[in-house]
């Protein structure tokens, strides 16, 4: 059976129930995968991050690390993996360069700090000189096939680019606004996301994108956490968790299902065992350009739409709330003191 | 006339190290370990919510932020006055539990056994398995395709000293991958109780989000089963391998000699029994440990902020340009004495604290049977061996926990944000002690400050121009080649950083 986009589509959605809900590259998608000459080279560069992505990564579940690996990409530098150090690996990016320019591509971990003409990560050393991050994406990005910026440090500045942004931390479509970039946000992106669009890219290209280069696939407008959310229907009921562990929506504890793409609710993290929002913890909007929020909002502050006399209890169709908080969000992320007064109301509210 | 050589990057560490060393008649005379990035945590919480805290900076590091986390909520206990009940307490110590296995695990296999274990030797594979069959054919179409970078990431590297053993090497090779599998299991234990990883979603002040439900806890105990038996047979195993095709190294590598470790994994729920040992070594002995003498000093550090205040009072104001300075690390000093932390500090401190029977015979045990010193511990190889051995006893405790959880119960105790605060949270990484220390005032964050492992372990030298622990560490290892200095790499990455 011949692999169609519709098909690959499909899997990645996880609707094609004979697939399971993590696993994107099924023995088909492989298949398919090997009849494309050799593996794809990837240059893996880690600004101002965690390594949280590429430990996200080593989560895959199918196929795993070691079938991605040495089925489908060339993993030529990867700071945290790979078997060279100093000059040895610097040379790695040397001669990718020299012989696989515009072939190979760019994934970019961790944000970009551009204060002070980038010192603030250096990622190795050639000529006796530090070589800034900045550069680094510049040099790598400019003769690579794609970029694929992973994490939403790397995608929207992320952590590092909070309020007051003390390195100038940069995503990757602002240093190099000409690339084909392909944004997969998280913190982590689910490995599913990560292999998935890999995936698409060799076998068919550029997935379709959404306005902030984001693959439909996975954070479509079909795609919001809370219409998929297995707590939906306490929300819709307006049973609302009054303080952590209770059962109910977590919208009341500042939960940012409302507003954040990705399908992590029907997919889960680590094969599905839990994910977010079932453990309790509620969703931080972590996939979202607006994360981690500013100075003065809060991660567990409820969404301010909240305030919209009788919302919570009308029980309306999915879209026209999601729609209704989704703008209301927007206006409430700019009012600090808004969010000040949240905070204190509720911690005053509470018992100690 | 000493030679100067410069590794940048460190690979296979989590963050951007470089290290400069001089050489001298073949063996290191000096050493300079610098961290190369800056993203500002302290600066970026300032004025925040104190519950981002614990979110925000589980993201320090993706290998070990449940270890932030705990850190984390545990400074939130304390500034909000509260403490969780046992469930709650319990399922932390769980979900720190199986992420310190798994980043045991992740630290032998996949970052440090490459400057070992020769992956070529898979081209030699005469036997019958599948996994390792296929990777012999991808290692051969590789090499045959002549492509610059072939056997990516496994190659290129430092030429060296090898393991030469093929029958060794091919079973390393096995247990590599079979470690990927074991580590990617011990996250989806840690997931049942977290909800997410790498950063957990249900560590809150006050305890835990997610229940203990039945389903839960015996799929928990099923992964530490397989675990705790993958160390025993495996892991513990392939560090004595390890060890007797390199004895040398347990005389490579000492460092400071004095050792420092928080202890971590809350026994009561006022914290004040711990699993792993609280305490601090000096020059061989023990002593109580005392959170007010530490001080970090940036007289060598990219920060033009005042140099050698308390965490409580700390400052973080970068300068990249500083004269004399040469990394983004502090250098934090305990009594004004530079410490050791990780898994070695912790079984030091432990095995002379008088107080811990288990790790007494433990660490007796397994030296006699290598047929080495206690002393000989303090080496690049007495840190893989600590490591391997924190590993075993922390399954063990990994599968006693659930059975101490009572389903039904509370997992969380309710919180007040006081409008004044202040609290500190002492725990373990992986990696070493880890401290976070907060001041609220009018329900926001004034001062956050994080004294993470790697400080201790790679800072640059104090005011008083004492080496850090991994430079002074540096200090008297051979280097048998200049190009390819694979020794002092093989030190750097003992401490885990």
């Amino acid at each position: 059976m011949k692999l169609t986009r519709r098909k690959f589509l499909q899997i990645c959605a996880g609707s094609a129930a004979a697939y399971g809900t993590s696993s994107v590259l099924t023995p088909q998608v492989v298949h398919a995968l090997k009849q494309k000459a050799g593996n794809q080279p990837v240059i893996w560069l880690h600004g101002q991050g965690c390594t949280g992505c590429a430990v996200s990564l080593l989560n895959a579940q199918r196929p795993d690390i070691a079938e991605t690996l040495l089925d489908i990409i060339s993993l030529d530098y990867h700071e945290a993996v790979m078997a060279s150090a100093g000059e040895v690996s610097m040379g790695v990016l040397d001669s990718a360069l020299a012989d696989r320019a515009g072939d190979y591509i760019l994934v970019v971990e961790g944000g970009i700090p551009t204060a002070h003409n980038g010192d603030y990560c250096y990622i190795g050393e050639k000529d006796d000189k530090p070589v800034t991050m900045l550069e680094a994406v510049h040099t790598m990005g400019e003769r690579a096939k794609a970029v694929v910026a992973v994490g939403s440090c790397a995608c929207w500045g992320g952590i590092p680019s909070a309020p007051p942004n003390p390195t100038g931390a940069k995503p990757v479509s602002e240093v190099l606004p000409n690339a084909t970039l392909i944004n997969i946000p998280g913190c982590p992106p689910h490995p599913d996301w990560m292999v998935g669009t890999i995936a698409h890219l060799l076998l068919f290209g550029i997935p379709h994108l959404d306005r902030l280069k984001r693959p439909t696939m996975f954070f479509g407008p079909n795609k919001i956490v809370h219409d998929n959310c297995e707590r939906r229907q306490y929300f819709d009921k307006g049973q609302f968790a009054k303080d952590f562990s209770d059962e109910g929506c977590l919208y009341e504890l500042g939960c940012k299902g409302p507003i954040t793409h990705c399908d992590i609710s029907t997919r889960g993290w680590l094969g599905g065992v839990n994910w977010c929002v079932r453990s309790g913890g509620g969703c931080i909007g972590c996939t979202e350009p607006s994360f981690p929020g500013n100075t003065g909002d809060g991660l567990y502050e409820k969404l301010p739409a909240a305030q919209v006399p009788g919302l919570p209890s009308i029980n309306a169709k999915a879209n026209t709330i999601g729609i209704a908080l989704g703008a209301a969000t927007a206006a409430g992320i700019a009012g600090h003191a808004l969010g000040r007064a949240i905070t204190k109301g509720r911690g005053k509210g509470k018992e100690g | 006339m000493a030679k100067k050589i410069t590794v940048s990057p460190l690979t296979r560490i989590e963050g951007h190290l470089k290290i400069d060393v001089e050489i001298e008649g073949g063996k290191i005379v000096d050493a300079r370990s610098a961290g190369e990035m800056f993203r500002g945590w302290e600066v970026i919480l300032k004025g925040r919510h104190p519950l981002d805290a614990q979110q925000i900076t589980q993201r320090i590091c993706g290998v070990c932020p449940t270890a932030h986390g705990h850190a984390s909520t545990r400074a939130l206990d304390d500034a909000f006055e509260i403490t969780p009940p046992d469930n709650g307490r319990l399922l932390r110590n769980m979900v720190l539990g199986a992420n310190f296995i798994q980043s045991h695990i992740l630290h032998f296999y996949h970052l440090a056994a490459l400057d070992y274990v020769d992956i070529s030797a898979i081209l030699k594979y005469k036997g019958n398995s599948p996994k390792l069959n296929k990777v012999k054919r991808w290692a051969k179409a590789e090499l045959d395709s002549g492509r610059s970078n072939a056997l990516s990431p496994f190659l290129p590297r430092y030429k060296g000293d090898y393991i030469e053993d093929d029958e060794l090497n091919i079973e390393a090779i096995s247990h590599y991958l079979e470690a990927l599998e074991m580590r990617k299991k011990a996250h989806e234990a840690l997931t049942l109780f977290g909800g997410k990883m790498p950063h957990t979603m249900s560590v809150i002040p006050g305890g835990i989000t997610e229940k203990p439900t039945v389903d839960k806890i015996a799929a928990y105990l099923s992964y530490m089963k397989e675990l705790h038996s993958f160390i025993e047979k495996k892991y513990l195993p392939d560090v004595i391998a390890v060890a007797q095709n390199y004895p040398h190294y347990f005389g490579i590598g000492k460092g400071s000699g004095n050792f420092l470790a928080y202890g971590t994994f809350e026994e009561n729920s006022e914290g004040t029994e711990l699993f792993l040992t609280r305490g601090v070594v000096i020059d061989g002995t023990y002593r109580q440990f005392d959170k007010m003498k530490i001080n970090e000093y940036v007289g060598f550090s990219k920060y033009k902020s005042e140099s050698g205040l308390h965490p409580w009072s700390g400052k973080t104001d970068p300068d990249p340009e500083k004269e004399k300075s040469y990394s983004f690390i502090k250098a934090p000093r305990y009594d004004d004495t530079v410490m050791e932390v990780g898994p070695l500090a912790r079984m030091v401190v432990a095995y002379l604290s008088g107080k811990n029977e288990a790790v007494k015979n433990l660490v007796d045990g397994t030296c006699a049977s290598i047929g080495i010193q206690v002393s000989d511990l303090f080496s690049v190889l007495g840190r893989h061996a600590a490591r391997a051995l924190e590993c075993l006893m922390v399954a063990e405790r990994c599968q006693q926990w659930p059975m101490e959880l009572k389903p039904g119960e509370p997992v969380h105790t309710p919180f007040t944000i006081p409008s004044e605060a202040k609290g500190s949270g002492l725990a373990e990484a992986p990696r070493g002690a880890v401290s976070h220390w907060i001041k609220i005032h009018e329900h926001l964050i004034d001062l956050y400050q994080v004294v993470a492992p790697t400080t201790w372990n790679c800072s640059p030298r104090d005011d008083q121009g004492q080496r850090g622990a991994v430079e002074q560490a540096l200090v008297g290892t051979p280097v048998a080649d200049v190009a390819n200095p694979i020794e002092p790499v093989r030190v750097v990455r003992s401490f885990d950083p």
